[in-house]
């Protein structure tokens, strides 16, 4: 009897705590720069595509909602298309791991409700963005060692210039 | 009011009937109900608003809820209402159906309608005094009676703990 | 029948709908004020149209009645209820002229019979529903009201011997000098407990049992049927609260404020304790509901009127 009494009297001194609910749409709530959201296709410093269509994302994928086609021009490898499928994806951030390239990347935004769900399904030019996303100094290209216009073989960072095979120095 | 009182009879009469008359059990029930809740309105009519409240409270809400209760618990189904069906041929309900309408007839023949002004109202003051001076003895015996229903329920449904 | 008899009438049940209405909001504002949230906010001024708009809503869901039910019954469990629910208003003197039928004789007796009628509508729901979780759902709220009215008679006795009358308008009369909390205040407790009870609120809400039988009695209800049980439930909390009012706490007797003001305020703070109820203590099991019931509140409530008797007729004497 008196327990309950007690309850009674602490629930309602519940009145005057403070609120936990965090009022939405006017109060933001702090997202953390790694937080697992909206996935967007990143691109190199120099604004070229850094995605290589390696499709490693897309194999990671537990869920199968990237669905990708390699394409090709003067060395480079492009993605010809590059779908992510919103209503599918669980945001478990198996694509930006697995990405060797930093090119697919997780943003701290979840605000994409949408009333039709084929809406959901985000094609490359919605998944682009201008910038770097979280790795702003990196650009696939110029550590890779694979000659593209513009930088020949051997001019890697952190790449010695080729063996010359018909030349007999040590 | 005579015409309203001579309604609320007729809905008695006739939630009697269908009481009578319906084969799934709940529905007989609720055909009851109406027909206490109708005999209420009588009585209201009739000046004894107590005993009317009490119909509904003791008659239409406790124990017709429990008659409910039962017959949830038994759960009848389609072949019980078969069985209700075969018993309502006319055969069946022929002999009794004369008899209690020459009774009726008998009764209403008997019976002076009331005439002069409408009853004074029996409060429940009236009814304690009745209950506790002239019927005291009445309700006493009433009262073993229920004190035995109470003690045999009590007896058959306690829990023997240990087996038997 | 007077002009204004008549107008009283129209307008009390639609007062106990718009109250009943809004109290689903001002529940769901409550318990989020004691649970540290905000509670339903968004729609209207501090959220107040959120009853209209769930009531919009629940108008327009589909109104399915499964095949399998009883379908007479099934329609006609939900209007009982409603009836049930409303019906008990009409005697409920708000203030002396404000009431439909105040001074019937026999008043509170008349809500005792329709609070026993509105077992039927849980009971036949649970019935008509034809469903395993209806039917336990109903056969909990047949014992446990059948049970709780017993206890709820009783309570009310002692009040009933105070005042020498059943009239409510007699009742709140002889509350002039002191209100009937003080020397009825074992009646007042087992009148609340078996008040939640016979309203079958959280916590004695075991004909319903969320966590344990989906929904109750109602489970098969859809649409405006379930809004209807949901508003007789509410209706009943209005009612039990201006039963407290009226016959513990001196009904619309007050110092200062206009009468109707006080019964408000009054009815009010009974509401706001039902629902700090429900937000605070959990859900009895079965058995120790009836155990409280019957070995606890029955003989604390016949205590009472051996108690109240002896006084009275010492008094008397």
């Amino acid at each position: 009897m008196l327990g309950t009494l007690r309850t009674l009297f602490l629930t309602a001194l519940h009145a005057f705590h403070r609120r936990a609910t965090v009022q939405y749409p006017e109060q933001k709530p702090y997202l953390p720069p790694r937080y697992r959201g909206r996935i967007i296709l990143s691109r190199d410093p120099d604004g070229a595509e850094r995605c290589v269509a390696c499709n490693l994302c897309a194999v990671a994928c537990p869920v199968d909602c990237i669905s990708l086609q390699k394409t090709e021009a003067d060395g480079r490898w492009y993605p010809e298309y590059f779908r992510i499928n919103f209503s599918r994806c669980i945001f478990c951030g198996f694509c930006e791991e697995a990405c060797p390239t930093y090119a697919i990347q997780l943003t701290p935004d979840f605000e994409m409700g949408e009333y039709t769900r084929p809406n959901l399904v985000y094609e490359k030019e919605d998944l682009l963005i201008s910038g770097t996303g979280k790795y702003p100094d990196y650009s696939f290209y110029h550590v890779a060692g694979i000659p593209v216009p513009g930088k020949a073989r051997g001019a890697s960072e952190r790449e010695r210039p080729p063996v010359d095979l018909h030349s007999l120095l040590p | 009011m005579h015409a309203l009182a001579l309604l609320a009879a007729s809905v008695t009469v006739m939630g009697a009937v269908m009481a009578m008359t319906r084969r799934v059990a709940v529905h007989a029930v609720l055909y009851l109900v109406v027909t206490l809740l109708a005999l209420a309105t009588v009585l209201v009519m009739l000046g004894a608003s107590f005993a009317a409240m009490l119909e509904i409270i003791i008659y239409a809400g406790a124990i017709m809820v429990l008659f409910v209760f039962v017959i949830m618990m038994i759960n009848l189904g389609q072949p019980d209402s078969a069985r209700e069906k075969e018993w309502l041929r006319p055969r069946a309900w022929c002999g009794p159906g004369v008899l209690a309408t020459i009774m009726c007839a008998e009764l209403l023949y008997c019976l002076n309608p009331p005439s002069g002004p409408a009853p004074a109202p029996i409060t429940a003051h009236d009814v304690g005094l009745s209950l506790f001076g002239r019927y005291v003895l009445m309700v006493e015996l009433v009262s073993f009676l229920l004190l035995a229903g109470l003690v045999s329920a009590f007896h058959i449904g306690r829990n023997r703990v240990g087996g038997r | 029948m007077t002009y204004s008899a008549f107008f009283t009438i129209i307008l009390t049940p639609l007062v106990i709908l718009g109250l009943a209405t809004m109290l689903t909001w001002v529940e769901r504002r409550l318990l989020g004020l004691w649970q540290d949230r905000h509670g339903p906010n968004r729609v209207g001024p501090g959220g107040m149209f959120q009853a209209v708009a769930d009531g919009t809503k629940i108008l327009f869901k589909q109104d399915w009645i499964p095949p399998f039910a009883d379908r007479g019954v099934f329609i006609l469990a939900p209007v009982i209820g409603m009836m049930t629910g409303l019906l008990p208003f009409a005697v409920i003197p708000v203030t002396m002229g404000m009431g439909i039928a105040g001074d019937m004789n026999v008043g509170l007796l008349f809500i005792l019979g329709m609070m026993g009628l509105g077992v039927y509508a849980v009971v036949l729901a649970g019935w008509a529903s034809n469903s395993k979780y209806a039917l336990l759902g109903g056969m909990r709220a047949a014992a446990q009201m059948i049970s709780y009215e017993v206890f709820m008679g009783l309570s009310l006795l002692g009040v009933v011997m105070m005042a020498g009358s059943f009239s409510l308008h007699d009742i709140v009369a002889a509350q002039a000098g002191l209100w009937f909390i003080i020397p009825q205040c074992l009646g007042f407790g087992v009148f609340m407990l078996a008040g939640i009870a016979q309203t079958h609120r959280l916590p004695f809400d075991l004909p319903e049992g969320e966590n344990e039988l989906g929904a109750g009695f109602h489970t098969e209800y859809s649409g405006m049927k379930l809004g209807m049980f949901f508003i007789a439930e509410y209706a009943g909390i209005v009612l039990v609260s201006s039963l407290v009012t009226t016959l513990y706490l001196g009904g619309w007797r007050g110092p200062f404020l206009p009468p109707a003001l006080w019964f408000a305020l009054k009815a009010g703070a009974m509401v706001v304790f039902f629902i700090l109820l429900r937000a605070s203590l959990p859900r009895p099991r079965y058995d120790q509901l009836m155990a409280l019931g019957w070995k606890i509140l029955l003989p604390l409530s016949l205590f009472n009127v051996m108690a109240t008797g002896t006084i009275l007729m010492l008094r008397a004497s």
